[in-house]
């Protein structure tokens, strides 16, 4: 009993004595995200990692509205809180350029990632900078754009249906174009129904953070809106401010005026599954990330919800969201952080990310024979990926992306000046932003 | 044990009372028996110790901390408005561009637009906030049945976080299930849904108001309720003997006497309000548009989401040259006031 107790006395100094032993055994690195969904699943899938590597998992997860002022702070200050980084696509310019992230080219060769293997319109959107060039600062981890939900319990009651034929002269569908969309929205708009008053569309209008733009652009891309000439970089004269651009931005207002609930001058994401929720809206914009979610709520999910890609009306085209991940060049715990990169790469690890409801990248997951049919989204989802335009990603894409939210949410929401002004101020902020970063003359 | 050089009778503390109650104050006495009151070793050091480096050793923490926290900051963000500095951006060039900053501060028509509404906030509401909270303290100061309680429940919107204030009266002002457009509904007959309070650009500014108002409004009422406390009741005795009316006493002795605290809670909300950034973020995120983006909103923007910290630095300086110069001018005024 003595020896017992002596031993156990030993064991205990050693472990106060020399807690970095310990430590070495059981490192823990620190994954940073935004708090959704998607999340959780990651927490879920990770439990495997730990498993295999015996290396600990914390997690930092901070709300949409403050995600990317609480990590750019965290880049920008070199902190080390963050070992791996799942940061928004159009942070690779500036975290590449600044040295914020690890490049990633190396490590991929040396343990044969091959970004052949993931969505082409994904490793561009999150992995290269520059853009267009075999440089990646990230692995493609959760893939998304905007989509759009319906109420396929209201679209399929017979007297509503045959009401929106006699009007419209056609039948009540998930609508395809800009036009039919608002058709479908002015025709639910203030209509009541199981004695409820229900509104049109939900799209996104938030002024503070992203919103806003990330709502418009999925109306101004079909239209015709481009950033820049395509034969003249960072020329935005007559591309951002074209007439095809106007059309899409009046558009955007009028849908805004005619089909929304009231109230909604400064909503985005959660706003929009309340709204959605609620049985408040027919039409919800969102991101792909929240479907799985909404598909199994009680109340709208299941037979009552059903998915579509964004309208066309020109062309074709809706707004990238989605991440690439990376390892926080800061980080002590780099080697721990890469194995984490490594293992997340995958296949077998890619295909439980999807089925834990997180949206893979990799082409083996996404041209597999069943994905089409492994969720109602899935087949909407892989239409959409091959339609994405992604917002500058720019060092500056604060600077473009504030100037945006302000001129759009100006005319749009508050009802200054027209379309045509709002895009003319819009291409001279970003001119002006362009020249103090002596990309323009 | 006492020590060698103590008095014989009374222990140290009372010897050094009845020096300071009895003697003309010397310090340097007072000092003297102090040290010969405590045990010998402390009273060595201090012995060697002038008054000066005493009082000295005692506000040196707070100074190191001010010069910490306050005056090099200051200081920084000087040397920095004359430079095209990013903090997002540590590995890049640092060039001296003059006052280039402070000449696109004071040229930015956006800027002049937060100017804009940061005046219209400041002025509504220190107008609305002086007069209702001066007409509540001078009810309160009735004394009337029960004015303990009612002064309690009408001190509670202070004591909310600002935070909490700005989500929850986002939720009043809902057009659809907010409690605020139900009272006006039901007052005025208005649809509930017809107006948005934070959505319309001719009503959110107003929305900012009200909130602001509500939440702070007791406190200028508490700094007038000191006021109007601290009026002798002598000065209303002689006034009734001389027949002058409660009006002329009103004018005459009560606005007159409590005139430096209406004053300085005037001078506490400008300051508070000129820096409001928590509630507005909350309720508006100086939205719709632009029409509520106070200056510190776009400070904040600058400085945070654009990264522009020379130029932020700058508007940082402008503001803080504005507060503070109209400040002292304020303070000039009220000391005038103070000494009539």
């Amino acid at each position: 009993m003595k020896k017992l107790v002596c031993a156990s006395l030993i064991a205990v100094s050693a472990l106060l004595v020399f807690p970095s032993a310990v430590q070495a055994q059981t490192k823990t690195i620190t994954l940073c995200w935004a708090a959704w969904d998607p999340a959780n699943a990651l927490v879920e899938l990770s439990k495997d990692f730990t498993a295999k590597t015996g290396i600990q998992m914390k997690f930092e997860f901070v709300p949409w509205p403050n995600f990317a002022d609480r990590f750019l702070n965290e880049l920008n200050s070199k902190g080390k809180l963050c070992d791996v980084m799942i940061g928004d696509s159009q942070w690779i310019g500036g975290a590449a350029e600044n040295g914020q992230y690890v490049k990633l080219n190396d490590f991929f060769a040396k343990e044969g990632i091959k970004m052949s293997d993931f969505m082409p319109a994904t490793v561009l959107g999150y992995s290269e900078w520059p853009k267009n060039t075999p440089n990646y600062w990230a692995l493609p981890a959760m893939g998304d754009s905007v989509g759009w939900t319906y109420r396929k319990d209201w679209f399929g009651r017979p007297e509503i249906k045959n009401e929106f034929k006699a009007k419209y002269k056609r039948d009540l569908a998930p609508p395809k174009t800009w036009d039919e969309f608002k058709q479908v929205a002015e025709f639910f708009q203030n209509r009541t129904i199981d004695g409820k008053k229900v509104y049109g569309a939900y799209i996104f209008t938030e002024r503070g953070s992203e919103g806003i733009t990330m709502g418009v652009t999925n109306v101004l891309y079909p239209y015709g809106f481009k950033y820049e000439d395509p034969k003249k970089p960072y020329a935005m004269n007559g591309f951002v401010n074209s007439p095809d651009s106007v059309k899409g931005l009046e558009f955007y207002k009028s849908l805004y005026k005619c089909c929304t609930p009231p109230g909604l001058t400064n909503a985005y994401m959660q706003e929009g599954l309340d709204a959605f929720k609620s049985g408040q809206v027919a039409m919800m914009m969102n991101w792909f990330a929240f479907f799985p979610g909404l598909y199994k709520d009680p109340n709208v999910g299941g037979d009552k919800i059903g998915f579509f890609i964004n309208p066309s009306e020109k062309t074709k085209g809706v707004q990238l969201g989605g991440q690439g991940i990376s390892v926080v060049a800061a980080s002590p715990n780099r080697n721990e952080a890469l194995q984490y990169i490594k293992w997340f790469a995958t296949p077998e690890v890619q295909k439980k990310w999807w089925a834990l409801g997180g949206y893979s990248c990799l082409k083996a997951v996404l041209q597999d024979p069943g994905f089409v049919k492994s969720a109602p989204f899935a087949k909407e989802f892989l239409e959409s990926m091959d339609m994405v335009v992604d917002f500058w990603a720019e060092p500056s894409y604060a600077q473009l992306l504030l100037a945006m939210q302000k001129r759009v949410h100006d005319y749009v929401v508050a009802d200054k000046g027209t379309a045509k002004e709002a895009l003319d101020l819009l291409a001279a902020d970003w001119t002006k932003v362009f020249k103090e970063e002596g990309k323009m003359k | 044990m006492g020590s060698p050089g103590a008095e014989p009778s009374g222990d140290g503390a009372g010897s050094v009372y009845d020096a300071s109650m009895m003697n003309a104050p010397d310090p340097h006495a007072l000092l003297d028996k102090a040290a010969r009151a405590t045990p010998e070793p402390l009273a060595r050091r201090v012995r060697g110790l002038s008054d000066r480096v005493i009082a000295w050793l005692f506000i040196a923490p707070t100074i190191v901390l001010l010069l910490a926290i306050n005056i090099f900051p200051l200081i920084w963000t000087i040397h920095l408005s004359f430079t095209n500095y990013r903090s997002n951006r540590p590995n890049a060039a640092v060039t001296n561009v003059g006052i280039d900053n402070y000449i696109s501060v004071l040229t930015d028509p956006d800027i002049w637009a937060a100017m804009q509404a940061t005046a219209h906030f400041l002025f509504w509401t220190i107008l609305l906030q002086t007069v209702l909270g001066f007409t509540l303290a001078y009810l309160i100061d009735r004394r009337f049945r029960g004015y303990g309680f009612w002064t309690t429940v009408i001190l509670i919107p202070m004591m909310l976080s600002p935070a909490v204030v700005g989500n929850f009266w986002a939720f009043l002002y809902q057009p659809q299930i907010g409690l605020f457009n139900y009272v006006v509904s039901f007052f005025t007959g208005i649809p509930t849904s017809s107006f948005e309070m934070i959505g319309s650009v001719k009503l959110a500014p107003w929305a900012i108001i009200i909130v602001d108002t509500w939440m702070w409004t007791p406190y200028v009422m508490l700094i007038c309720l000191a006021g109007l406390r601290s009026i002798p009741n002598y000065i209303y005795e002689a006034a009734e003997v001389d027949r002058a009316s409660p009006w002329r006493q009103f004018w005459s002795i009560t606005l007159p006497m409590a005139l430096p605290f209406i004053m300085l809670a005037v001078l506490f909300r400008g300051i508070e309000n000129f820096k409001m950034f928590d509630m507005v973020n909350l309720l508006t995120s100086g939205g719709p548009g632009s029409t509520t983006e106070v200056a510190s909103i776009t400070l904040k923007r600058e400085a945070f989401e654009k990264w522009r910290t020379g130029y932020s630095s700058a508007f940082a300086i402008v503001l803080f040259v504005t507060v503070f110069g109209l400040a002292n001018i304020y303070v000039q005024a009220l000391n005038r006031v103070k000494n009539r």
